[in-house]
């Protein structure tokens, strides 16, 4: 199913419950499973999280998302803010890496977003911003087993 | 977010009830400090029965908790996770640092 929508938002933590809901009833529409669709609120809450604490930290921005599904059940999300960028990708990226760990941060963000997607892809430079693009593909619900009468009996 | 506290003995049970992300630790962060200094406080367990949501933010939550419990010489344990929870506490390494219970019950006689 093609489709595409785009969100607009302030950096307020409190709307990032607000992006995750909205991006997973969207993606509904392809009767994801309740697996795939917990992945995907997840993966959107840690890019959001991240858009508004480490992109934006004290100063109000805006972060952008689009959400894009193609004929083959791919869906793409892109999540972007026009904050601090990241210095060293490949640091940001490591396991249990934060720049804030007196923020009671964890590092495990972008490993999140890694083992519940099926691609993350992280576009940054330094005082332009982040964009991070993650992919999952959506199984077209099973259909349901019909059992004869045969089986049935048995 | 909802935070129920109720203390058995010395062990604090934290019944946490809808999301846990970036916006609501605060919240939790705050309440468990606050009760954690009131009262006698030497186990914690975190009970994540009507936990909605988690993401990675939970894990600094948990962790920061752990830190200090432990430092006092007690235990922590997480009890009653969803599957999807499961897996975050899997991937974050909070299955290697605490026990992780079905139910409270179990976390309660096992500490
Ligand atoms: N949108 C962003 N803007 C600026 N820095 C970011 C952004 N996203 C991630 N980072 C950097 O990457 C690090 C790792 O991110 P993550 O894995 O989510 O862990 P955490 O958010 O717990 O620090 C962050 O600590 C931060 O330094
Ligand atoms: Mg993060």
């Amino acid at each position: 199913m093609n489709n595409r929508m785009k969100l607009e938002f302030l950096s307020k933590s409190s709307n990032e419950s607000f992006a995750r809901a909205t991006v997973a009833a969207f993606v509904s529409q392809l009767d994801p499973t309740l697996s795939d669709l917990s992945d995907i609120r997840t993966a959107v809450s840690e890019a959001v999280t991240n858009a508004i604490i480490h992109g934006y930290g004290d100063e109000t921005g805006t972060v952008v998302i689009t959400c894009e599904m193609d004929a083959q059940n791919q869906v793409t999300i892109v999540v972007e803010d026009h904050g601090a960028g990241i210095a060293d990708l490949a640091l940001a990226r490591t396991p249990l890496y934060t720049s804030r760990p007196e923020m009671e941060r964890s590092g495990m963000g972008f490993t999140v977003m890694e083992t519940f997607m099926d691609s993350v892809d992280v576009w940054s430079e330094e005082g332009q911003g982040t964009r991070v693009t993650m992919t999952k593909t959506i199984a077209p619900p099973e259909e349901a087993s019909i059992s004869t009468p045969d089986q049935a009996a048995q | 977010m909802q935070i129920g506290f109720e203390m058995q003995g010395r062990t604090l049970v934290a019944r946490l009830k809808g999301e846990l992300d970036h916006h609501s630790a605060a919240t939790v962060r705050e309440q468990l400090e606050d009760i954690i200094k009131r009262q006698n406080v030497k186990n914690l367990i975190f009970d994540f029965t009507e936990l909605g949501f988690m993401d990675s933010s939970g894990i600094g939550v948990i962790i920061g908790r752990y830190k200090l419990i432990h430092g006092m010489g007690g235990e922590v344990a997480v009890s009653g996770a969803n599957a999807h929870i499961d897996r975050i506490l899997a991937l974050s390494g909070i299955k290697k640092l605490m026990n992780v219970y079905k139910n409270t019950n179990l976390a309660l006689k096992a500490i």
